[in-house]
């Protein structure tokens, strides 16, 4: 079973958000993600500056065995892509709510939150998906 | 590697084992009114007999002429073992192979070729081959505005000293990709793009400057100052060089300060025959940096479970069969054939036959246009270096004295006109290491005749 911190918001495409105080959101992709594309090879993270909308294709992970899009989960301005993913892109295996995060986004909408899932919710859709 | 198609009794077998009546069948499920039915305008197929006597009708139209003509596509001489090998049953083929790690003996080629180019562009990765250098520097501004990602205006610069023709093909394969070509004027004293020139487009967003080196007119390009000027600027620097060119003249890789990001072109001058204009192939190397972001096939080395060493495809996420729409282009096999002729051409010359057959192409275009300007009427253009190319300016049309020129079996070289009005008339020669003094001489008598009959402008 993989690893779902109640603490967060996920999305049904396996991204993470943990908002700061500040109305700052930490996006990265989910332990259960990480361990289905298997050992990552490159990640390519957004520009800082550019603004993202709810579902944009806005980061590549390579692994491996695929290639995926990172689709934004929140709108807004991206901050900062995670500069030690360029040369240590298997931070996202080795933790990826943590070292492994992709990248920091100021919201533009924060009720776009009420729309992701909860942990206990994430559980459920990935149990569901495994049957 | 046996290539025998199945039989009609191993299609029944196929057949029977899924349960379908006919071939047919199996593309039911797609609606009827989009299916291609008979195709119209396509003449009926030809036989073998039948294709062979037309191939043979159109090469002899072609003739044997004394050509002097480049522009692109350039007569060099062709050791005859590089056809010799590249015909050989376990290398002739177009394409990258399916199943490619069976085929270890053709990675590795593509391997060497790599490494070749790599090396003679002096930069760190190449690519296993494009369709043709025109199309290759479609693809190097379509990289070039990927890979930039500071930059958003996907504006490109392109000199007019670049070949036309290939700014005519990136503009049809990029344009419709938001990308946008803009002209630069070049200096019509020296034949070549001045640093100047592009100062009207200081702080602006501009995503790449293409350098072509030797440029259209044969004329030697500031290839420092231009790539310093590019990078000063925020831009990528691609450059569109012939690799036969790079056995004397600076490697991109070497352009400047930083070198040139992106090196593409036409790879026919490295043992591929003129053949009436193609094909030929394309090549493209570029920082390893951007290697993500370039198209294109790319073999790599690797050790087995056993520590031998062996081929493999590599970094195919960039491609269109795991990438799908989001690959970095549609390309998704390489110019295999011709790849292969240039790779045994370079290994059989070396570094030192490269350069050997760059300086005596340098050497007899000198000698062609020392010869050809002093007959009246004749004017050489531009005061900077070549390689070997020239343009010559003519006291009348020269449609119709390259026409003369044609009906004493001598390809004089390519009309301007059309591309450089500003020009007047004027024609582009090439002299290669295949001309000698005395085939320079028959142009020079024939030219100076034609001068003298043909009606002045």
């Amino acid at each position: 079973m993989s690893n779902i911190p109640s603490d967060l918001k996920f999305s049904k495409s396996h991204e993470w958000v943990r908002v700061s105080p500040e109305g700052i959101a930490e996006i990265g992709i989910s332990d259960h993600a990480q361990g289905a594309l298997g050992d990552l090879v490159f990640v390519e993270v957004p520009e800082s500056g550019r603004r993202v909308s709810v579902g944009d294709a806005c980061a590549v992970v390579e692994s491996v065995k695929a290639a995926s899009d990172v689709y934004a989960p929140v709108s807004g301005e991206v901050l900062e892509g995670n500069p030690a993913l360029t040369e240590t892109p298997e931070l996202i295996n080795q933790d990826p709510y943590g070292a492994g995060w992709l990248m920091r986004v100021r919201m533009s909408n924060s009720a776009e939150l009420d729309s992701l899932l909860d942990g206990k919710a994430y559980e459920d859709l990935l149990t569901s998906d495994s049957h | 590697m046996p290539f025998i198609p199945h039989t009609e009794t191993d299609v029944r077998t196929m057949l029977d084992a899924i349960g379908a009546g006919r071939i047919e069948d199996l593309f039911d499920e797609i609606p009827a009114d989009l299916r291609s039915r008979a195709l119209t305008g396509i003449p009926a197929a030809l036989n073998e007999m039948e294709i062979g006597r037309l191939m043979s009708e159109r090469a002899a139209r072609d003739g044997q002429a004394l050509s002097f003509l480049g522009a692109g596509a350039y007569e060099h001489h062709i050791p005859a073992a590089v056809w010799a090998i590249v015909t050989r049953g376990e290398i002739y083929s177009a394409y990258t192979p399916y199943q490619a790690e069976a085929s270890q003996g053709t990675l590795q080629m593509i391997y060497e070729y790599q490494t070749m180019m790599a090396s003679l562009t002096g930069l760190e990765v190449s690519n296993a081959s494009l369709y043709d250098g025109a199309s290759a520097l479609a693809e190097a501004a379509l990289m070039a505005v990927r890979a930039h990602r500071k930059s958003k205006s996907a504006r490109i610069l392109v000199p007019r000293t670049v070949n036309p023709t290939y700014t005519r093909v990136a503009r049809a394969i990029a344009g419709n990709q938001n990308l946008k070509f803009e002209d630069l004027p070049y200096c019509t004293e020296g034949g070549h793009t001045i640093v100047e020139s592009l100062r009207h487009y200081e702080g602006q967003d501009i995503s790449a400057l293409v350098i072509q080196q030797p440029n259209f007119f044969g004329t030697l390009e500031d290839v420092d100052e231009l790539t310093d000027w590019a990078h000063r600027n925020g831009a990528f620097v691609i450059a569109v060089v012939n690799p036969a060119a790079l056995g004397i003249l600076k490697a991109p890789g070497q352009w400047g300060t930083r070198g040139a990001d992106i090196a593409c072109g036409e790879g026919q001058p490295l043992g591929v025959p003129l053949s009436s204009g193609g094909p030929y192939f394309g090549f493209m190397t570029t920082r390893m940096e951007y290697v993500r972001q370039m198209p294109g096939r790319i073999v790599g080395r690797t050790v087995d479970l056993e520590g031998k060493q062996g081929f493999t495809l590599t970094l195919q996420a960039r491609e269109q069969h795991i990438r799908r729409g989001k690959a970095t282009s549609n390309i998704c096999t390489n110019q295999g054939l011709l790849m292969m002729a240039g790779t045994i051409f370079l290994a059989i010359i070396g570094p030192q036959g490269l350069a050997q057959v760059a300086s005596t192409c340098v050497s007899r275009t000198q000698a062609l246009v020392a010869a050809l300007g002093t007959i009246k009427g004749v004017r050489p253009l531009f005061s900077r270096p070549r390689f070997h190319e020239a343009v010559l300016q003519l006291d009348r049309p020269a449609a119709a004295v390259l026409e003369q020129l044609a009906a004493r079996n001598i390809l004089g070289g390519l009309d301007l006109t059309e591309h450089y009005p500003e020009l007047g008339s004027a024609i582009l020669v090439c002299a290669t290491e295949t001309k000698t003094q005395g085939d320079i001489e028959e142009y020079a008598r024939a030219l100076s005749d034609v001068m003298k009959s043909a009606r002045a402008a």
